[in-house]
């Protein structure tokens, strides 16, 4: 190669390097900045700043989603696995908000732990599947959960 | 190592003409690929568990952010070929990637926008997968904005080529947001490393689109470079000719 297209070639890689080691250096710093929201745990053990305006991410409980008779109000647990979080929410749910799926409610906590929500979105996941597949994978995952449960009641038996 | 090779590569003339022959087979190309995949994709693929038809949008949201991203690599190598080598050719490359790509970036975001308000609830979120997708965005219109800058084409092409490279760093960022951080975005479905998690059913015309995509914007790019070789060659000899003659028919 022509020395001058080589030097012009370094001063292009140069470039990049630079760049990356900046932006690099940015994203370090900012990390946890960068998340949309906190995990519950982050939130229940205090990591997570306190009367502010904040986002909580984690799956919906089963079963724990109350709704009023009267009114659009629903309360449901946020869990990441660890810790669980109660949220307080008036107003209407995206459709894809289900128990066992992932949710983002955004809003303060107040003094009881309680996050109370002025938004609540519904975060899917990466998975595709068309309903017949899915009724019987569901269903596959049924049957296993009867089967151990025959079983445990038939050692039980005995 | 001779570059003899690569130097001739870089004649617009030699390239006006070779890929005039290509152009016929690229319309009908990406015509074709991109008919049955839409088709395929739209009205044969089972609609999905959880979110019914409405995930139908990904057959055009993964393919334009898809070449989005691939368009940047290809802008800012172009724009790299041409600091290194004062190849002309490399520069016109640059310049025609510049709008496909803003083209893309904004097909992306505003699938996304459409596809997230029944799914997630809300058109827009500031999580880093969509931020840094809107940084694409202006990134790219910095460079074409930088091509109207100057008054000399060397001076704007130098300026853009610099900016382009400056932005590829956010390609990756965008590519592992999701993994990086804590966002709305779901993660990748198409994955380097694993199989990807969709029914085949439904992930084949999303592949068949996705080759669509890269089709047409190849035909996109190679027009595109076509008639800036014609603006800026246009006091050449073989330019003059070639208009000539086509008055003349």
């Amino acid at each position: 190669m022509h020395p001058l297209r080589k030097q012009r070639l370094q001063l292009v890689l140069l470039i990049l390097t630079a760049t990356t080691v900046v932006v690099g250096l940015v994203l370090y710093l900012l990390r946890e900045n960068g998340n949309y929201f906190y995990t519950p745990t982050q939130i229940v053990s205090g990591e997570a700043p306190q009367d502010v305006f904040l986002r909580a991410g984690g799956m919906v409980v089963d079963g724990s989603v109350v709704r009023a008779d009267d009114s659009l109000w629903v309360q449901f647990k946020l869990t990441d696995g660890i810790d669980e979080l109660t949220v307080e929410y008036t107003g209407i749910v995206p459709d894809l908000f289900t128990e066992g799926q992932a949710a983002i409610a955004s809003g303060t906590v107040d003094q009881q732990q309680v996050l109370q929500a002025t938004q609540i979105l519904a975060k899917h996941d990466e998975n595709y599947t068309p309903p017949e597949v899915a009724d019987a994978m569901n269903q596959a995952h049924e049957r296993k959960k009867a089967d151990k449960a025959r079983q445990a009641a038939e050692a039980d038996a005995k | 190592m001779n570059w003899q090779w690569f130097h001739r590569l870089g004649s617009p003339r030699w390239f006006y003409q070779t890929t005039e022959r290509w152009l016929p087979w690229l319309y009908l190309a990406a015509l074709t690929i991109l008919s049955v995949g839409l088709t395929w994709g739209l009205a044969f693929a089972p609609e999905d568990a959880k979110q019914g038809n409405s995930f139908r949008i990904i057959y055009i949201h993964v393919p334009a952010s898809f070449l989005a991203l691939a368009g940047y690599y290809i802008m800012a190598s172009a724009g790299a070929i041409g600091l290194i080598w004062k190849m002309k050719l490399s520069y016109m490359v640059m310049k025609a990637a510049a709008p496909i790509g803003a083209a893309l970036t904004f097909v992306a975001l505003v699938t996304g926008a459409i596809w997230g308000k029944p799914t997630w609830g809300a058109y827009w979120v500031w999580d880093a997968r969509i931020t840094s997708m809107l940084i694409l965005l202006f990134l790219y219109l910095g460079v074409i904005a930088l091509q109207y800058a100057y008054q000399s084409v060397d001076a704007a092409s130098k300026a853009g080529a610099i900016l382009a490279l400056v932005g590829t760093v956010n390609i990756p960022i965008i590519y592992k947001s999701v993994d990086w951080w804590y966002t709305l975005h779901q993660p990748a479905t198409i994955k380097l490393t694993s199989a990807p998690s969709m029914h085949p059913d439904m992930f084949q015309p999303l592949l068949v689109m996705i080759l669509g995509f890269y089709i047409f914007y190849a035909l996109a790019l190679i027009v595109g470079t076509r008639s800036e070789i014609l603006r800026r060659e246009r006091k050449t000899g073989w330019v003059r000719e070639l208009a000539a003659a086509e008055v003349r028919s």
